[in-house]
């Protein structure tokens, strides 16, 4: 296999298969905050706040396999 | 958003004084320098950041003239919403001691959110210079998002984590500051100590490759969302990068914010 079409499969294959756990995780996350919504809406607003944040650590290794994918494609 | 004429014909067309944009928008992961001062090469988002600091200090120079007259004009009314909402954010957070690090975690949500959202203007990654490098005419863009350039994004994650580190040392002391990391009582404590360290080092290359990653996929998103479909497709795109720079300055300032609790609170 030529070199330029490894990096495509790369590419695709980096962000392709390094989404798939963050999107799960996001998932998860949310159902879980909606649920102790569900139960406990006083506590919204920390309940909220905790999600935020969560869901910030998971997007983050989304991104870091987006990041690998860009280097791959243009550097 | 960046492109760059990778067409033969480019240098013919420049002389004609405007430039006609074909074929595959070209995305480089580096900002690119406009022109150096002495060794110092000024990039495209390094213009930018400083069309937003000078942003910023209008803004101040505006709020202090209105807060000292007798009557206040509208701008006074929004900066104080402002400022209020993000105070309100940061003192469930760090409870008693939001006064001391309001302005540094302020600075960094309104700094990384004005750059970001500069970043979406009309001009930005549009308007092209002719560089002149090594005997090479290429054509830049003269501005572009600031967060999009790595350099950008891991210089205010050091500074964010040197600061933590410098306001653990000054609320702890120093020896109750490394007791966290090197802990010799028992085996499992130093383990977690070590695990502690590598936690530390790998939260700068968190915070800078989360704030670079989202913002700069962003930007290749728009570019390329315009160049596959050119009529409104963009603009749901738009709304979206708008809220992504949003939630991105949020998250950053309010990961700062937790982690310097963490910081200055002894556990044990």
């Amino acid at each position: 296999m030529e070199a330029e079409a490894a990096k495509l499969l790369g590419t695709a294959l980096a962000i392709g298969l390094g989404a798939i756990g963050p999107g799960i995780g996001i998932g998860i996350i949310g159902g879980k905050a909606a649920e102790a919504i569900g139960r406990n809406p006083e506590a919204g607003g920390q309940i909220q706040t905790n999600m935020i944040l969560a869901i910030a650590f998971a997007e983050a290794v989304a991104i870091y396999a987006l990041v690998v994918a860009l280097i791959i494609k243009f550097v | 958003m960046s492109e760059k004429i990778i067409e033969e014909g480019a240098s013919e067309v420049s002389k004609r004084g405007f430039e006609v944009l074909t074929g595959m928008p070209e995305l480089s992961i580096k900002a690119e320098p406009i022109f150096h001062i002495g060794n110092f090469a000024v990039t495209n988002s390094l213009i930018l950041s400083t069309v937003v600091i000078i942003c910023f200090a209008i803004i101040a120079i505006l709020y202090s003239k209105s807060a000292k007259s007798k009557k206040k004009s509208g701008l006074y009314y929004i900066v104080n919403f402002i400022l209020k909402a993000i105070y309100n954010l940061f003192e469930s957070i760090l409870k008693d001691k939001v006064l001391i690090f309001f302005p540094l975690l302020g600075s960094f949500f309104l700094f990384i959110l004005l750059n970001n959202w500069f970043g979406l203007l009309p001009l930005v990654g549009s308007l092209l210079i002719r560089v002149e490098e090594h005997g090479k005419v290429f054509h830049f863009p003269l501005f572009r998002g600031n967060n999009a350039d790595l350099n950008a994004t891991l210089s205010l994650a050091v500074i964010s984590m040197v600061l933590i580190q410098i306001n653990g040392i000054k609320y702890l002391g120093f020896k109750g500051y490394i007791k966290k990391f090197i802990n010799f009582s028992n085996p499992i404590n130093f383990f977690v100590g070590v695990l502690e360290t590598i936690s530390e080092i790998s939260k700068v290359i968190s915070f800078s490759f989360r704030l670079f990653g989202n913002i700069f996929a962003g930007e290749v998103l728009l570019a390329i969302m315009a160049f596959l479909i050119p009529v409104l497709v963009s603009f749901p795109f738009l709304l979206l990068e708008v809220f992504v720079g949003f939630i991105q300055a949020l998250v950053f300032s309010m990961l700062s914010a937790v982690f310097l609790s963490i910081a200055i609170s002894s556990h044990h």
